[in-house]
């Protein structure tokens, strides 16, 4: 029998004070953030923001200096560029609401056309969104979280306990807050594949966090003699070898998507697998201590469960 | 055996997208599924667009045009009026200088213009204004038939498997997979397309001072210095003039008379032919009433000039030789064979009855696609190598088990995704490989329990009964909540995360599957044929 961990006893529990101190950094990280994108100062996707994003693959290497002059010398001073070293490809991001309206798309390839006419490209993708667009897409996005979350909280509600759903829920919006917030320090895009990305992660979390519940719920049936702390450590610590083998499979299949997933999902697998440590870390360090800091009473659950 | 069927199922789902299917012989092509899985645009290039219906400016033109005809009735009853004008979005003024004949004028209008009621009256203006109901029904209808219009000039461009959709009350959303030329395609979908005949107004001592033709670039100190000086009931309309040559584009102004003779709606055929200078051009031909009014005008204009007027730009501008019966014309410009072709395509498909805005644009080179499905593919199998031999090397026999389970999700995955005709895009593929990271947790939840088991000294029947059953609960509750998520991601998803949305919701569903009935039958095989009595997990 191969194990990482055998047996452990370790006393997650009483460490929850500094577990809250990290969470709360976390957390605050997030809230920043979330402020910041309702001033419209945080990095949005052009999904939300509008604008345009050109991605151009050329045959030759160029040099991101060259191209950054040229757009700015033809009326875009303000475009963004991000090359790509595996096939010299070169994305070129304006963000502005009306950009569909004055065809800049366009203008940007034929600008490339004449100011580099010996290296040729091919435009592999290019995305023009009005502004009423991103509004309704964000409008979308908070909706779906919105909603998966209480769907979330009722399904846990209904099974374990109030008290358990919101926990499970605090849990889960903390480590969305916190990847978010790592998101926004790194100067992440906020795009639309982000957010999927968060929900995705949200649903992950919450596997973690019901997985290690179920245990504790079933303690709860067995161990009465024992302190609420003993029952919900010994119940980390009987999931701990499972929580640690599939976030462990979970990490190796993001990272392959990390490195060799295309420049598309690069942030996307990013932010999973930033989402995947924060999440493990929370069912242990976050969920359960709520259940501590919220008893409740042991007799209901028991004839809930 | 249940497992069995559904995998060989899904094999022959997939099959289609796989290169073996070209070698099968061809009674299984005709009876067996050929679609096979639906690549997204994302991967198979192509445009994705939205739209939206100016409906308003539907309303604005109908009354314009009611504008129009309010005061060619009052002339012709012989009531002189001042000025018959839109005033608002949905209002128009009629001046009446003489203040005895505003009552009769009143009526007049209110009984040959049913779908105006008179709103106000002042001093000598009255002003009626379009009934709720039909401005109503005219932007509906705007949008509605923008939609139709589009998908007909669509068809006759040529596209595999459009998909042309109205979303919300004005929007249309547009899907051309595999379409190369995209700015092309972008112009004949956006293009309004009004066909006007105006007269040039040659009377005016303006005409003779404008210039023979300006650089784009002017156009503002153009207009600047002659904008104010358009008598009223004229515009300014410009011609471009492509040098063939030096491919210099130039404008041409004209100073043509506002009313419109003629539009486009009176057509009944448009096609490219070639003239004598090897020139394409578009020949058109009108129906009967077209070609009645088509000879009266021309009838009435002789040695005058007619401007032939496609979306605020002059084609062309002959001069009127002699009536012309029939009702075939001509439009010359310098354009391509194959601007004339697209021209063509949309005169025939008419015009949009509103002009339409982008919200929207994706377009995706089918290069990028290609690159996308080759990362995917090699992402999938790297970790689901990784996944496996990381499987097998922690639980042996156990994770060997395990494994094919997974490879049996996997799949039946592509599979269930082909037989539901579910569209398969990047984040989708990120999806599957998602639930390759997943799906191996209900067997480790399931395998941690039955060592459990096994460490209070079980045998090993007890401990892999013991083991499953436990672990169910969690394994179903874990699930539905990743589900519930998966859930609201394909409601209020659009294109892309919808496809990770469908492929995550089927994999965990799959999965959940296998995990609990799957693996359980191999344990209980495996046991009653040879009697364990050490698990290798």
């Amino acid at each position: 029998m191969l194990e990482i961990l055998g047996k452990t006893n370790i006393d997650f529990i009483s460490k929850r004070n500094y577990a809250f101190l990290v969470s709360g950094v976390l957390i605050l990280l997030g809230l920043i953030t979330l402020v910041q994108v309702g001033r419209g100062r945080a990095n949005l996707g052009i999904d939300f923001a509008g604008g345009t994003a050109v991605q151009l693959k050329f045959e030759q290497p160029i040099r991101i200096d060259d191209a950054r002059s040229l757009l700015s010398d033809n009326g875009f001073p303000d475009a963004e560029l991000q090359e790509f070293t595996n096939g010299n490809k070169l994305l070129i991001r304006v963000k502005q609401k009306n950009t569909i309206q004055e065809d800049v798309a366009n203008r940007i390839v034929q600008t490339f056309e004449k100011g580099f006419s010996q290296n040729r490209f091919v435009v592999d993708s290019s995305t023009e969104i009005g502004p009423t667009i991103g509004q309704e897409l964000q409008k979308k996005a908070v909706i779906a979280i919105v909603f998966s979350m209480i769907g979330i909280i009722l399904y846990i509600a209904v099974r374990f306990e109030f008290r358990f759903g919101i926990a499970a829920a605090i849990a889960t919006f903390h480590d969305v807050l916190a990847v978010l917030g790592v998101l926004y320090l790194l100067d992440k895009e906020i795009t639309l594949l982000i957010v999927t990305a968060l929900l995705t992660l949200a649903g992950y979390s919450l596997t973690d966090t019901v997985v290690v519940f179920d245990r504790i719920r079933e303690n709860l049936k067995y161990r009465r003699r024992e302190t609420l702390e003993q029952v919900i450590n010994s119940g980390i610590n009987q999931v701990l070898s499972r929580t640690i083998v599939v976030s462990l499979t979970v990490v190796l299949v993001l990272i392959a998507l990390f490195f060799f997933g295309g420049e598309v999902i690069h942030d996307f697998s990013f932010a999973l697998l930033v989402g995947v440590i924060v999440g493990t870390y929370s069912s242990i360090f976050v969920a359960s201590p709520i259940l501590v800091l919220w008893k409740g009473s042991r007799g209901k659950l028991l004839k809930r469960a | 055996m249940l497992l069995g069927i559904t995998v060989l199922v899904s094999i022959i789902f997939f099959l289609p997208s796989t290169p073996v299917y070209n070698k099968l012989p061809d009674w299984w092509k005709k009876y067996m599924p050929s679609r096979g899985v639906t690549l997204g645009l994302d991967l198979q290039g192509g445009i994705h667009m939205v739209l939206e219906v100016e409906e308003e400016k539907a309303v604005e033109n109908l009354v314009e045009r009611t504008a129009t005809s309010i005061k060619e009735y009052l002339d012709s009853e012989k009531i002189p009026v001042q000025s018959v004008k839109r005033t608002g979005s949905a209002e128009l003024t009629v001046t009446v200088p003489d203040a005895e004949k505003k009552a009769d004028v009143e009526k007049k209008i209110e009984a040959n213009f049913p779908n105006f009621v008179p709103k106000e009256s002042s001093g000598p203006d009255l002003v009626f204004s379009l009934r709720e109901g039909e401005v109503i029904r005219i932007k509906d209808s705007a949008t509605t038939q923008a939609l139709e219009t589009i998908r007909n000039r669509i068809d006759q461009f040529g596209v595999a498997e459009p998909l042309i959709q109205r979303q919300a009350a004005r929007q249309i959303v547009i899907q051309l997979p595999g379409v190369k030329d995209s700015k092309r395609a972008k112009e004949l979908i956006g293009k309004t397309a009004l066909l006007e005949f105006k007269l040039l107004d040659e009377d005016s001592p303006l005409a003779r001072t404008l210039p023979l033709s300006i650089t784009p670039s002017n156009e503002e100190t153009f207009t600047a210095e002659y904008g104010s000086k358009v008598p009223e009931g004229d515009e300014i309309l410009f011609e471009r003039i492509v040098d063939k040559q030096s491919d210099e584009v130039r404008k041409r102004p004209y100073l043509v008379k506002k009313r419109t003779i003629m539009t486009g709606d009176v057509l009944t055929d448009a096609r490219v032919n070639i003239g004598q200078f090897n020139e394409p051009y578009v020949s058109i031909r009108m129906n009967g009433t077209g070609a009645q009014l088509f000879e009266r005008i021309t009838a009435q204009n002789i040695k005058k000039r007619l401007a032939i007027v496609l979306d605020n730009n002059v084609y062309s501008a002959p001069v009127i030789q002699d009536r012309i019966t029939g009702g075939n014309a001509q439009i010359t410009g310098s354009f391509t064979t194959q601007e004339a072709n697209d021209l063509a395509i949309v005169l025939r498909a008419g015009a949009l009855p509103a002009p339409v805005r982008t919200l929207q644009d994706l377009t995706v080179g089918p290069s990028l696609g290609q690159d996308s499905i080759r990362m995917g593919i090699r992402a999938t199998i790297l970790a689901g190598i990784l996944v496996i031999l990381f499987m097998v090397i922690y639980y042996r026999m156990a994770g060997v088990i395990a494994d094919m389970a997974l490879i049996i999700n996997l799949i039946v995955l592509i599979g269930a995704l082909a037989a539901l005709s579910a569209t398969l895009t990047l984040p989708g593929i990120a999806g599957i490989i998602l639930t390759i990271g997943m799906g191996v947790d209900s067997n480790v939840l399931i395998f941690e329990r039955i060592r459990e088991e096994i460490r209070q000294g079980k045998p090993v029947r007890l401990a892999v009964d013991g083991g499953y059953d436990k672990a169910f609960l969690t394994i179903v509750d874990s699930h539905v909540t990743t589900l519930i998520t998966a859930l609201v991601l394909f409601l209020f998803g659009t294109g892309p995360i919808k496809g990770f949305a469908v492929s995550l919701s089927l994999g965990i569903a799959i999965n959940l599957f296998t995990a609990l009935v799957g693996t359980k039958v191999v344990f209980d095989f495996i046991n009653s044929r040879w009697k364990l009595k050490r698990l290798s997990i």
